[in-house]
């Protein structure tokens, strides 16, 4: 059974018709094809599928699609401005120039839970940082160039607010 | 790893809600937050044929002064709990607690009622509600009760509530004069569920003795585990350091039956209740000269 459904993803609408049971992270990936929201667990521990629903971050793989109806959603793809390397979001920038990735993997979930973070904590230390950062698994670096990147991140986002 | 189809309901009042609970009984579920529910659905160790999805009903999400102390609604998102000053100067043992629970994106969605309601034996609001004594409203459409926090918790996972009940509103009592709080635990990351974790409240009287003392733990035991032989052991002490490590002793060693699973063993568990209830029956004692 088919239930229509309207939501707004990176500030386009979008009105479909989906089963109950579809996980919002399915949802982007398969029926809106925005696959820059990865799946690692699908039972909410790795925050590799972390996306901001009314501007909040949470995790796709425990909202039902048809739980986003009528809401915003923004998905790492909303977070540039372009597709040129100068339309990045400044902590995007942060994580290119600090080589704050190497998989990839983890990156989308940790761009969306940090830049709200950053929004409200534009100067965090380290151990802030490490704190905010807690709720994403990165098996590849070490969180060391992880952390460098949203000083890098932070440091940009404070410099355009100037 | 996807969930089993179910029908899906969004009423948008609680008479609705109530009315879904009665006509589907053991076929459905409140669906809160979700923090808890989704991932058990997603590795089909829970399929409930219905869920009856409690995010659009608004009266279920407040926080309001009563008297002295404080209404909390179910649906109140962990997150709105943990910036409100109200909770901060009403509750302080919840405000020192909520950034221990999972991560913010966790809190973002979970709900004050949802974790209560879920009653997971590692979880901190549970412990909390049975530390403050505090009150649940049940709805039905077969009426109203309201059940004491140590009456709920009955056993694994299970509480009071009946399948077609609703917890629906939380009464945290005012502390006494002279109490103080804290709450402590231990976990191998940040945000895991932890391996063993205390609340503490310590009412002191007028010569400086201990005139009530409350300590709860999680993760040792099905449920809230009241730590009652130590609690009696400090009643009419000073609270000096020696009085709490002999009752954090007793706490361990008498008033816990902790398990070992893959995460702890009990031995271990045991030591974490004793250095935990030292260190919250402490910070406690601190607050309480304070106020």
């Amino acid at each position: 059974m088919d239930y229509p459904i309207t939501l707004t993803v990176n500030s386009t609408a979008y009105s479909r018709s989906v089963e109950p049971r579809l996980l919002l992270s399915d949802f982007l990936r398969h029926d809106l094809e925005l696959t820059g929201t990865h799946v690692g667990c699908e039972h909410g521990v790795c925050g590799a599928c972390t996306v901001l629903l009314d501007g909040a971050p949470v995790r796709s793989c425990l909202v039902f699609a048809i739980q986003a109806n009528g809401r915003q959603v923004m998905t790492v793809e909303g977070l540039a401005s372009g597709p040129k390397p100068e339309q990045m979001h400044p902590l995007q920038t942060g994580f290119w120039e600090a080589h704050g990735l190497q998989c990839g993997y983890c990156t989308p979930g940790i761009l969306m839970s940090i830049v709200p973070f950053l929004e409200e904590n534009p100067d965090p230390s380290e151990a802030e940082i490490r704190e905010a950062l807690s709720g994403n698994l990165c098996r590849c670096t070490g969180y060391q160039k992880i952390v460098e990147a949203v000083q890098v991140g932070a440091r940009l986002m404070r410099e355009e607010s100037k | 790893m996807k969930p089993a189809a179910f029908d899906y309901f969004a009423p948008k009042s609680i008479d609705e809600a109530l009315a879904l609970l009665a006509e589907h009984g053991y076929d459905a579920k409140p669906l809160a937050g979700g923090q808890s529910l989704v991932p058990t659905m997603n590795f089909r160790l829970a399929q409930p044929a219905v869920l009856v999805d409690l995010n659009g009903i608004d009266e279920l999400f407040f926080i309001r002064e009563k008297g002295d102390g404080l209404r909390i609604g179910a649906m109140t998102r962990q997150r709105t709990v943990e910036r409100s000053p109200l909770v901060q100067h009403r509750a302080p043992l919840i405000h020192e607690t909520m950034p221990h629970i999972a991560h913010p994106q966790i809190r973002n969605r979970g709900t004050f009622g949802g974790s209560l309601a879920h009653a997971d034996p590692a979880s901190e609001l549970p412990v909390l509600a049975v530390t403050l004594s505090a009150r649940m409203r049940v709805l039905s459409s077969r009426g109203e009760r309201w059940v004491n926090a140590k009456d709920f918790y009955i056993d694994l996972f299970a509480t009071d509530l009946q399948p077609d009940e609703l917890l629906v509103e939380i009464d945290i009592p005012a502390p006494p004069a002279r109490t103080g709080w804290a709450f402590d635990e231990v976990s191998r990351r940040r945000g895991d569920y932890a391996m063993a974790g205390a609340a503490a409240t310590v009412t002191l009287d007028d010569d400086g003795a201990i005139a009530a003392a409350r300590l709860v733990y999680l993760s040792v035991g099905d449920f809230p585990t009241e730590a009652f032989q130590a609690e009696a052991a400090l009643i009419g002490e000073q609270p000096t350091p020696a009085a709490l490590r002999a009752a954090a002793e007793i706490a361990a060693a008498q008033d816990i039956t902790p398990g070992s699973d893959i995460h702890a063993s009990a031995a271990y568990r045991r030591h974490l209740a004793r250095v935990l209830a030292e260190r919250v029956l402490a910070r406690a004692v601190e607050r309480a000269k304070e106020r």
